[in-house]
């Protein structure tokens, strides 16, 4: 009875791993048909022989690299900015006495409360006035310290960052700035690391933002650019699922190579909540 | 003059904590505070972004409630969001339940496998999951004709089924991300409690039900506050499924409120005041149903 139990469990698991790992499956299962094999019925659920056709219909249609480019500087300038203001705050928060302190940070959990939604519209006449569309800064820069990140670095420097460790390093000499890349920052690793792979992943897999400020093709992110494919061009679908593929294989195998240290960063602020 | 003085005294004393937590307050004042105060006072006018600005009043939010797509709109929101929902919150409690139970082998392999969507872009999901629900040469079909069923028209027909396929797209992701954050709750929760419910002789429902979600309320609550945030800001997968409509497919079947908003500026139009007024009555919608949500799971403690 137990061992019936037990294997209806596996069952109902197995079934449900077959159903989230097919889409993937067929994305690249489809790279390699021809798109009248991938429009025919019975649909083909094995792999093809015209990969190398459609990379070339592919690179025909768009510059898959550079987008893969910009899609890389939008997403490590806005991890990289965001991990410093982010550290920044955080450790002020933590190991500063300063005048209005308290509520300075009350207004920044208040922040976390108001959907940006209600902004949007003048956001964007703001970019457009300011000439940033068209401009990896507007995807970089507006939202590179962020309230959740602040408030989520202050709670690791209050549990790892002693104070006396400053009062040290100043003793010895050390300015400010020494202080803060030479002995906070080597500290703020793991943290570092969690809250990097939310950003980054959130960036990378963004496409509202880019879509309302990136109008010009050669600024295109990767998103955009599978977007582009099938509302510009039509229906190539081998070349689409190609691209699809290089669109998706990069994070994908990063997360399934470390995906427990993806995991625990990516769900880190919900839990900590 | 007295006051201004001290202020830049004190500023200056405490130059260096000020100076590191300047940047979030800069920014945030510049680029998002500005425009959410800038969107209420757009909101009154009628401006199409060249002209001049006309004033109207409440005019913008009288048309608004008057439009039958905005309602449409609306009502596509909350039943993908809602149906949707209802699979990913079950699901995933059930899902972390029994991998927290440790009855099977191969916990993480599953965990990994469910969580794979969340680091995926919703723009290639959504072009696969059309692909797949296609009418003619879709594999859903296929599969459906395998078991002796009619196939369906998914994105096509007279759209209502454009719904449908929104629906299981985006419980076919968030659900191993409602898992895993269920999971790492119930990790917290001591072994203890769970064996003296065995011994009282509680089942795995009893013990789900008893002690398992009254322990995760705090944590249940923030998802189900995320998930409506979530819901209201649902825009890339029924956009793309639709093939890239700002009306939201056949007969509006996928129009959801961050479409019927982008559409009206600036991306499908150029009616800045009435988007604006859209964005705030959005805006709204959120600010009431996360309070909602947070005082009714109050109330019952």
């Amino acid at each position: 009875m137990r061992n019936i139990k037990k294997a209806v469990v596996y069952l109902i698991l197995i079934l449900l791993a077959v159903i989230m790992i097919t889409p993937f499956f067929m994305m690249l299962v489809m790279s390699t048909l021809k798109t009248s094999e991938i429009f025919s019925f019975p649909p083909h659920l094995w792999f093809g022989n015209n990969l190398k056709t459609n990379f070339e219909n592919m690179s025909q249609q768009v510059d898959i690299l550079l987008a893969f480019r910009n899609s890389c500087i939008v997403t490590f300038g806005q991890t990289a900015l965001s991990l410093l203001f982010c550290s920044m705050g955080g450790y002020a928060f933590a190991t500063y006495e300063f005048p209005g302190k308290k509520k300075l940070f009350s207004i920044l959990l208040i922040t976390m409360m108001i959907p940006f939604t209600a902004g949007i519209i003048p956001w964007f006449i703001m970019m457009s006035k300011m000439g940033w569309i068209n401009s990896f800064r507007a995807l970089i820069i507006p939202n590179c310290a962020n309230a959740f990140g602040i408030f989520w670095m202050r709670q690791y420097c209050e549990n790892n960052v002693p104070i006396s460790l400053r009062e040290a390093a100043k003793i010895d000499g050390c300015s400010e700035w020494t202080i803060f890349f030479r002995v906070i920052a080597p500290i703020l690793i793991p943290a570092y690391a969690a809250l990097g792979i939310m950003q980054f992943v959130n960036v990378w897999n963004d496409f509202m933002t880019p879509l309302l400020v990136l109008q010009r093709s050669n600024k295109y992110t990767l998103p955009l650019v599978l977007q582009s494919m099938i509302s510009d061009r039509g229906n190539d679908y081998g070349a689409i699922m190609l691209a699809s593929s290089c669109c998706v294989l990069p994070l994908l195998i990063i997360f399934l190579c470390a995906s427990k240290f993806f995991m625990s960063g990516l769900t880190a602020g919900a839990v900590k909540e | 003059m007295k006051k201004t003085k001290k202020l830049f005294h004190t500023l200056y004393e405490y130059r260096v904590a000020y100076a590191y937590i300047a940047p979030f307050f800069i920014l945030f004042c510049a680029f998002n505070l500005y425009p959410i105060l800038a969107g209420f006072g757009l909101s009154f006018f009628r401006w199409n972004g060249l002209s001049d600005k006309h004033f109207i009043g409440l005019q913008n939010y009288m048309t608004l409630l008057q439009d039958g797509l905005f309602w449409k709109a609306l009502q596509n929101t909350l039943i993908i969001g809602i149906l949707a929902h209802i699979p990913i919150l079950l699901g995933g409690l059930l899902l972390a339940y029994t991998l927290n139970a440790k009855i099977i082998k191969g916990e993480n392999i599953f965990k990994t496998i469910y969580f794979m969507p969340m680091v995926t872009s919703s723009v290639a999901i959504s072009i696969i999951f059309m692909q797949l629900f296609s009418g003619n040469y879709g594999m859903v079909n296929y599969l459906i004709r395998l078991f002796g069923g009619e196939g369906y028209n998914w994105l096509g027909g007279d759209g209502s089924l454009i719904k449908v396929v929104v629906i299981i797209l985006f419980a076919w992701k968030w659900i191993g991300w409602d898992m895993v954050i269920y999971l790492s709750g119930m990790q917290a929760i001591s072994r203890d409690i769970y064996e003296a419910a065995m011994i009282d002789g509680a089942g795995h429902f009893q013990t789900v039900f008893r002690i398992t979600i009254p322990l995760l309320k705090p944590i249940i609550v923030f998802t189900l506050v995320q998930s409506s945030i979530g819901m209201f800001n649902l825009f890339t997968e029924p956009f793309i499924v639709t093939g890239s409509s700002w009306t939201g497919g056949i007969n509006n079947g996928g129009l959801t409120l961050m479409m019927y908003l982008l559409g009206k500026a600036p991306q499908g139009g150029t009616s800045y005041g009435y988007a604006s007024a859209v964005a705030y009555v959005i805006t709204l919608l959120i600010v009431v149903l996360s309070t909602v949500i947070r005082r009714l799971t109050n109330e019952k403690n």
